[in-house]
């Protein structure tokens, strides 16, 4: 599946949006296939504050336990509950319904380190191979 | 002059061609490149219970021990009673070292003829094994015994699943139904000459076929076609691990190991005292009298946290007891479960153990096991 448009992306394989000054957060299409089946998701709580290319959280599928890297830092604002509860939406629906959290971010510039959607496809592309 | 590294890390079996085209995720594994999953493991491991997969275990070493000794050889060389398998007759065995551990965990196969037998071992262990072997039969020389380590001539793949034994009689006119579990014999298959054991390692009925390496494809391939119409699948080792632990099956290199003894490893039923010497004999012996200070345990977490892994942590009242040996969540059974080698004095059905998950303690409780077992 190529990268959604609208999204930027990181060599670790997360995705961000950003809508004003709040960034909705996922894991690519090539992170959940390259994870299998997942089963588990440790996300931070509101409040809790996370930082560019830091872990905030893990996945877990059923081979193995992964860290999930903060595209960008700043403070969670939400979380969705949907896919803590039934993590497999990350396998079903990577951009759409499993979306990871919303931060409000501390410094808006942090995003000129992310990969445009054509850049992250070949970097994806490459690591498949 | 040492071997380069990709040359011993990157040995294909003769299905290589057909999992990449199946889609197969390739890795390395004990030396091979094989297939993890192909379709996703949660969806193997439920073909499986349900229904029927198929899995190339090409990588799994085979050894013939003939000669007119070779039944007082294995005797001494293995922990099970070897004198009670009739011609054609099989069953799961370990080969013990001098210190009561463990160097792998096999199959014994008494040719159907009654003469000789074929030992499965695993791939990881295939030169370790083949090593300690030549060297007892060396320090043996008073019996008349061969060893002949065929596993670069010797195909194997395995049908598991409820369907299995419908898929597999469509291919040959032999009645299966006279082959019980634990039993091989020569076979005719889609005419391919094979030997044909009902056993394997996942908690199910099926078989394991043992080819040469040429006919290993064509027989994948008729087993396949016979098997659309139930939903056959192919599996990999990421549900071939996930199926063994539910049917509570060690895995060499975490259940069991050269300093893990038999009875730690809860397979005491595999080791027959009154048979006469073997080698670690008297260690195990010792062992059984004194009570063992470590039992392997199933447990099941009773709270949300992430899964068991192998060699996380286990603590109860704060106190460190051992350590996770495989854990996973059960696709059959939608909870995290495993298998712990834990201190005697905390091990029972029914009392509590904590999982260290990256760092936090997350609840569990010790179970029966095995977690599953197929209705009869």
């Amino acid at each position: 599946m190529a990268a959604p448009k609208d999204l930027l992306y990181t060599k670790t394989h997360e995705w961000v949006r950003l809508d004003g000054d709040v960034a909705t957060i996922g894991l690519s299409d090539y992170a959940q296939n390259e994870l299998g089946d997942i089963t588990f998701l440790e996300l931070p709580e509101i409040g809790d504050a996370v930082t560019q290319s830091e872990p905030l959280g893990v996945v877990e599928s059923v081979k193995a336990a992964s860290d999930i890297y903060s595209p960008i830092g700043g403070e969670v604002v939400e979380r969705n509950e949907d896919v803590v509860g039934a993590p497999e939406l990350v396998n079903q629906s990577p951009y759409e319904r499993a979306w990871l959290l919303k931060v409000r971010v501390a410094d808006p510039a942090q995003i000129e380190a992310l990969m445009t959607p054509d850049v992250y496809d070949e970097f994806a592309e490459a690591a498949a191979h | 002059m040492t071997q380069p590294e990709s040359a011993a890390s990157d040995r294909r079996t003769p299905l290589y061609d057909r999992h990449v085209a199946l889609g197969a995720r390739m890795v390395p594994f004990a030396g091979w490149t094989m297939p993890v999953q192909y379709s996703g493991i949660i969806n193997e491991h439920r073909a499986v219970r349900n229904q029927a997969g198929l899995f190339d275990l090409g990588h799994m070493g085979q050894v013939d021990v003939s000669g007119s000794d070779a039944l007082t050889f294995l005797q001494y060389v293995t922990t099970n009673d070897i004198s009670t398998l009739g011609p054609g007759e099989a069953h799961y065995s370990l080969l013990p070292n001098e210190r009561g551990g463990v160097v792998d965990d096999i199959i014994i196969y008494r040719n159907p003829d009654g003469d000789g037998f074929m030992v499965v071992i695993n791939a990881a262990n295939r030169d370790k094994d083949v090593a300690w072997l030549q060297q007892l039969r060396a320090a043996r020389s008073d019996l008349n015994v061969s060893l002949a380590d065929i596993s670069d001539r010797t195909g194997m793949i395995a049908i598991q699943g409820p369907a299995a034994d419908r898929i597999t009689q469509q291919l040959t006119s032999l009645d299966l139904s006279k082959i019980p579990y634990w039993r091989w014999t020569s076979v005719e298959l889609s005419g391919i000459v094979a030997m044909m054991a009902r056993t394997g390692y996942t908690g199910e009925d099926g078989f394991e076929f043992y080819t040469s390496l040429d006919d290993v494809g064509p027989l994948w391939d008729a087993l396949m076609d016979a098997g659309q119409a139930e939903g056959i699948v192919a599996v990999g080792l990421g549900a071939r691990d996930t199926l063994r632990l539910e049917a509570r099956m060690p895995l060499y290199g975490q259940e069991l190991a050269d300093d893990i003894s038999p009875l730690e490893a809860g397979l005491g039923w595999a080791v027959k005292f009154d048979k006469g010497d073997f080698i670690g004999r008297d260690v195990i012996a010792a062992q059984k009298a004194a009570g063992v200070s470590r039992k392997a345990v199933g447990f099941k977490l009773t709270e949300r946290g992430g899964s068991p892994r192998t060699h996380y942590p286990v603590h109860v009242d704060g106190t460190a007891v051992g350590e996770v040996t495989s854990g996973a969540m059960s696709p059959t059974l939608g909870e995290n479960i495993g298998l712990a080698l834990v201190s005697a004095d905390v091990a029972g059905v029914g009392k509590p153990l904590s999982v260290i998950v990256r760092d936090k303690p997350v609840s569990a409780v010790q179970v029966k096991t095995p977690f599953y077992k197929r209705a009869k």
